[in-house]
């Protein structure tokens, strides 16, 4: 154990993801470091990580997602960019958040078109669109258990 | 504008469309940043201390293995603070952060007995469970009082 004294304390860190046709991660990055203002921002090969004071990064945020508004997608990340703890340059091989999002950024497909066709909807609609309610799976029926164990 | 808890905990997708509809998505960063820019003691490479799997004991019985407790450290508070939940359901997503199954079950379990809304769903595997998908989290979060951005 040793003292830990952290880093960019009062920071927020946000990844802004795209997967778009039209609009490269260089394009997010260039609108981003336009209106930073001393904000931190970091280039990656899927957008950016923007680094700052929570008002700064919404800041910034609100006109990125407008580039592409169904394509484009924001998530908090607790480290900042370039931890040592997390940075694939200190540990080697891809940090283990990276699998979580390459597995979802094969589904954001879908959710953009679906964010497209819901935009218009009316309540009405929205609510067929949403169709039924999941429902849980039932409990295991009390007479079958009672067969299976009578059965052995 | 609700907290509304994530599950899978780390998901991008939640994450975004809960912010996108007016909302406060609760998930692994936010406890994260917080244990992380808090001073203290550290014992690198591992980032959690001796003291987090105690701080799970409110969650989870003392027999429960150190990283449960050590995860639910991170997750009890968000989830005691959620005001809502969605749940995606058997998610392939389960490494990395969320890459142990009985904390998994032990958070659903604490989001299902906890009397709040709660969404369950599944991750689309087409155009139209896309749709379906997105309509049902955004009824869902309008129904909770959110707005879009």
């Amino acid at each position: 154990m040793k003292p830990y004294d952290p880093q960019y304390v009062n920071t927020v860190t946000k990844y802004v993801f795209v997967d778009s046709p039209d609009t490269t991660p260089q394009d997010i990055a260039i609108a981003a470091y336009e209106i930073a203002k001393g904000v931190m921002i970091k280039e990656t090969c899927f957008g950016c990580q923007i680094t700052g004071s929570p008002e700064d990064v919404d800041r910034i945020i609100a006109p990125l997602r407008k580039l592409d508004p169904y394509r484009i997608y924001v998530k908090d990340r607790g480290f900042p960019p370039g931890d040592a703890r997390r940075c694939r340059a200190n540990s080697g091989g891809a940090r283990p958040g990276y699998l979580g999002h390459e597995y979802e950024m094969a589904l954001v497909r879908y959710i953009a078109y679906g964010l497209e066709q819901t935009d218009h909807m009316t309540p009405e609609e929205l609510k067929a669109a949403a169709g039924q309610e999941k429902l849980m799976q039932s409990a295991f029926d009390v007479a079958v258990l009672e067969h299976l164990i009578e059965e052995e | 504008m609700a907290k509304v808890f994530i599950y899978p905990a780390t998901s991008l997708i939640l994450s975004d469309l809960v912010a996108r509809f007016g909302h406060q998505p609760l998930g692994s960063a936010i406890s994260i940043r917080e244990h992380i820019q808090t001073s203290g003691f550290d014992s690198p490479p591992i980032q959690m201390t001796s003291e987090d799997p105690q701080k799970g004991l409110k969650w989870a019985a003392v027999e429960v293995p150190s990283g449960i407790r050590g995860r639910l450290s991170l997750y009890g508070p968000l989830v005691e603070e959620a005001e809502a939940a969605i749940i995606i359901d058997e998610p392939d997503l389960a490494f990395g952060c969320m890459g142990c199954e009985r904390t998994n079950e032990l958070l659903c379990f604490m989001l299902r007995e906890k009397d709040i809304p709660r969404l369950e769903l599944n991750y689309p595997t087409s155009r139209e469970e896309g749709v379906t998908f997105v309509a049902a989290i955004k009824e869902f979060l309008v129904d909770l009082g959110g707005e879009y951005e």
